[in-house]
C-alpha cells in the first residue's frame, strides 16, 4: 500500500530582521540590517497510510502550522520533499486542491451575512460537486451534526460552536481524501469539542479519509488518533501509536483507590492529588507502581483499586519539558 | 467552461444575496455618494449660466446628463481595493481563498459583478430623481445605449485589473497607502472623474490618451451623453479592451512572482 503523505527531510527556513531596542539601533539598521535564521521545520520525514487518522502534536512554534501549510501548498519547503497522493502540494493544482482541504480553527469560509445553505451552494459551484452527490452529501453531514435547525438561519447569527460545526460541512462537501485540520476545536466547549471528534471518526469512516490533527486538546487526540508525531523546535520527536509514547515517556502511573476511611495519610505511598467522593488519587512513579500497590492492599482494607497511565496532557507537557 | 460559468453565477447570486441584506446600507451609500458629483453639476452649471449658457461645449443640461450618468459609472468603477489585499493578507484570508481551485481574482471579479446589478437597480430611482431636479439634456440612441452598457463593464474590468495590480505590492509590503494616494489623485484627474476630459487643458487630454483613467470614467460617460461618431465609440471599446488584455497581462505576471513570495514567507 503507497503512502498517501509522505515526507522527507522537510525543512522550512525563514530570515528574520532583528535589532535592539532604542534609537541607535534603530538608525544603524536603515544601512545594515541583521538578520536571523528561525528553522521553523527542520529535516522531519514520516509517511502516513490511506486511511489514517494521525495527531500532530507539538508546543505552540514547534511547527506544526508550518508543516500543514507546506502540505497544503500555501508555504513553498526551503528544502526536502513533500508528496500528497503523488502531488506536489506547492504547485497548487487544481485535480489536486479538489482532494483536500484545510480546516483551520481560527478562519472562516462561511459568507457572514447568508444562511450556511448559501455557503454549501457556493462551495458546490467552486468545487464542480455533482447536484446530486452534492445534496445527498449535504443532508448527511447536516443530519450527522444536527444542524437541521440552523442552516436557514444567517451565519452571523450562530454560536462559536455551531459555526464551526456549518465549517465542516463546507470543507467537507467536496468530499476530500486528505483532512489537514490545524486546531479544529479551539475555543469550543467540551459538548461541541465531542461532537466534532465524533463527526470526523464518522468521515474518515465513512469515505476511509486520511486525517493529520494538530490539537492542544489531548481529548480529540485520544479520542480520534491511534498514532501520534510529535514535533518540538521543527525536529520530530516521536512517531509511533499514542499508547507507546505514554509508556516510552511517562514518569508515573496514577492509581486510584476506594477506602472506608478516605482521609487516612498516604504521604508515604505516594503524592496525594485529589481526594473526592471517598476516592483518593495517588501518583506514584512508574518503577514503584507494583510495590506501592501490594503495601497499599496489605496495609488496608481496600475496597477498590485501579492502576491507569498518566494523562496524555501530562506526559506531552514532560516530553516537551525534558526537550527544552 | 462550463464550470467557470456556474461558479461565476454561483458567486454573483452571493454578492446579490449579501448585498440585498444590506440594502438601506446600500441605498445610503450611494445616496452619499451623489453629494460629490451633485457639488460638481451645481459648480459648473452656475458657472455656464455665468459664461452665457455654455462652458467648453458643455451646457447647464449637458452637465446635468454627464454627472447624473456619471453616479452609475462611478459605482460600477467600486471594486476590490488595495487596501482590501493589504487586510486579506494580513488577516490570513488569502491563505483559505488559495485553498479553493479558483483564483482569487477571478472570485473577486464574480463577486463585484453580482454586486453591480444591485448598484444598476438601486440607481434608477435615484437617476430618474437627478433627472427632474437637474433637466438633462441627452440625444439618445440604441447604438449608444449598447456602447455604453459594455463600456461600463469593460470599465470594472479595468478598473479591477488596475487595482489588484496595485495590491499586488502588498505582496512585498503593508503601508504603501501613501502610493495609493498619489495614484488615486492622478486617476482623479487623468479620468474625467473630477471634470469631464474635454473642459482639461490640451496637454492633460492628450496624455490621458496613453493611460487608461479616461476608458474607466470619462469614456462610458460620453459614450452615452457625448456626441461622439459611430467609429469612435467602437474606437473607444477597442482601447478598452486594449488595456484590459494589458492589464489581464501584466497581473498574470505579476501574481505569479507575488504569490511566490507569499508562498516563501506566508500570512
Amino acid at each position: 500500500m503507497s503512502s498517501v503523505i509522505t515526507i522527507s527531510k522537510l525543512a522550512k527556513h525563514y530570515q528574520v530582521p532583528e535589532r535592539e531596542g532604542g534609537l541607535k539601533a534603530a538608525v544603524t539598521s536603515l544601512f545594515k540590517r541583521k538578520y536571523r535564521t528561525v528553522k521553523a521545520v527542520d529535516g522531519i520525514s514520516f509517511n502516513i497510510e490511506p486511511g489514517e487518522v494521525v495527531g500532530f502534536l507539538g508546543p505552540n512554534g514547534a511547527g506544526k502550522t508550518t508543516t500543514l501549510k507546506m502540505l497544503s501548498g500555501l508555504l513553498h519547503p526551503t528544502s526536502g520533499e513533500v508528496r500528497v497522493m503523488g502531488y506536489e502540494p506547492r504547485h497548487r493544482s487544481h485535480d489536486y486542491l479538489r482532494q483536500i482541504t484545510l480546516v483551520m480553527g481560527n478562519r472562516n469560509q462561511l459568507t457572514w451575512d447568508l444562511p450556511a445553505l448559501d455557503s454549501f451552494d457556493l462551495q458546490r459551484a467552486i468545487y464542480g460537486i455533482p447536484v446530486d452527490q452534492f445534496k445527498q452529501t449535504r443532508d448527511e453531514f447536516i443530519e450527522l451534526l444536527e444542524l437541521k435547525d440552523l442552516v436557514n438561519k444567517p451565519v452571523r447569527n450562530l454560536s462559536l460552536g455551531e459555526r464551526m460545526k456549518m465549517e465542516f460541512v463546507v470543507a467537507l462537501l467536496h468530499r476530500p481524501k486528505v483532512l489537514f485540520l490545524d486546531e479544529p476545536t479551539i475555543g469550543l466547549d467540551v459538548t461541541m469539542q465531542r461532537r466534532i471528534r465524533t463527526f470526523v471518526a464518522e468521515y474518515n469512516r465513512r469515505y476511509n479519509a486520511t486525517v493529520l490533527l494538530t490539537s492542544h486538546y489531548m481529548a480529540d487526540v485520544e479520542a480520534l488518533c491511534k498514532r501520534v508525531i510529535v514535533i518540538h523546535h521543527g525536529r520530530l520527536l516521536f512517531d509511533g501509536d499514542l499508547s507507546t509514547l505514554v509508556r516510552q515517556f511517562s514518569s508515573y502511573k496514577t492509581l486510584s483507590l476506594t477506602l472506608p476511611n478516605p482521609e487516612v495519610d498516604l504521604v508515604e505511598y505516594g503524592e496525594v492529588v485529589s481526594r473526592e467522593d471517598g476516592r483518593v488519587t495517588l501518583r506514584v512513579p512508574k518503577a514503584q507502581t507494583s510495590q506501592v500497590t501490594a503495601r497499599l492492599l496489605s496495609d488496608f482494607q481496600v475496597d477498590d483499586l485501579t492502576v491507569e497511565d498518566a494523562p496524555v496532557d501530562d506526559v506531552i507537557d514532560q516530553v516537551f519539558s525534558q526537550k527544552e | 467552461m462550463k464550470r467557470y460559468i456556474e461558479y461565476f453565477l454561483a458567486t454573483a447570486r452571493i454578492s446579490i444575496l449579501s448585498q440585498i441584506q444590506y440594502r438601506v446600507a446600500n441605498y445610503f451609500y450611494m445616496i452619499g455618494m451623489i453629494a460629490e458629483p451633485v457639488i460638481y453639476l451645481v459648480v459648473w452649471s452656475t458657472i455656464a449660466k455665468q459664461l452665457g449658457g455654455v462652458v467648453g461645449g458643455y451646457t447647464a443640461g449637458a452637465f446635468a446628463a454627464y454627472y447624473i450618468v456619471w453616479t452609475l459609472v462611478r459605482n460600477m468603477n467600486i471594486v476590490f481595493t488595495p487596501f482590501g489585499w493589504e487586510n486579506r493578507i494580513r488577516e490570513g484570508e488569502l491563505s483559505m481563498s488559495l485553498m479553493r481551485p479558483v483564483h482569487p481574482i477571478i472570485s473577486d471579479i464574480a463577486y463585484f459583478s453580482g454586486w453591480k446589478v444591485v448598484v444598476i437597480i438601486l440607481w434608477i430611482p435615484i437617476a430618474i430623481f437627478l433627472s427632474w431636479v437637474f433637466k438633462p439634456t441627452i440625444e439618445f440612441t440604441v447604438m449608444k445605449a449598447i456602447v455604453f452598457f459594455i463600456a461600463i463593464w469593460d470599465a470594472f474590468l479595468i478598473r479591477t485589473m488596475l487595482l489588484s495590480l496595485l495590491g499586488m505590492i502588498t505582496f512585498w509590503t503593508t503601508r504603501v497607502s501613501a502610493i495609493f494616494d498619489l495614484y488615486f489623485a492622478l486617476e482623479l484627474i487623468l479620468s474625467g472623474r473630477l471634470v469631464p476630459m474635454t473642459l482639461m487643458p490640451p496637454w492633460v487630454q492628450n496624455l490621458s490618451n496613453y493611460l487608461p483613467f479616461k476608458y474607466t470614467f470619462f469614456f462610458p460617460i460620453d459614450a452615452l451623453v457625448g456626441s461622439m461618431s459611430t467609429q469612435e465609440l467602437w474606437m473607444g471599446i477597442g482601447m478598452q479592451i486594449f488595456w484590459i488584455t494589458l492589464g489581464a497581462s501584466l497581473l498574470s505576471l505579476v501574481w505569479r512572482v507575488a504569490i511566490k513570495q507569499f508562498s516563501a514567507v506566508g500570512g
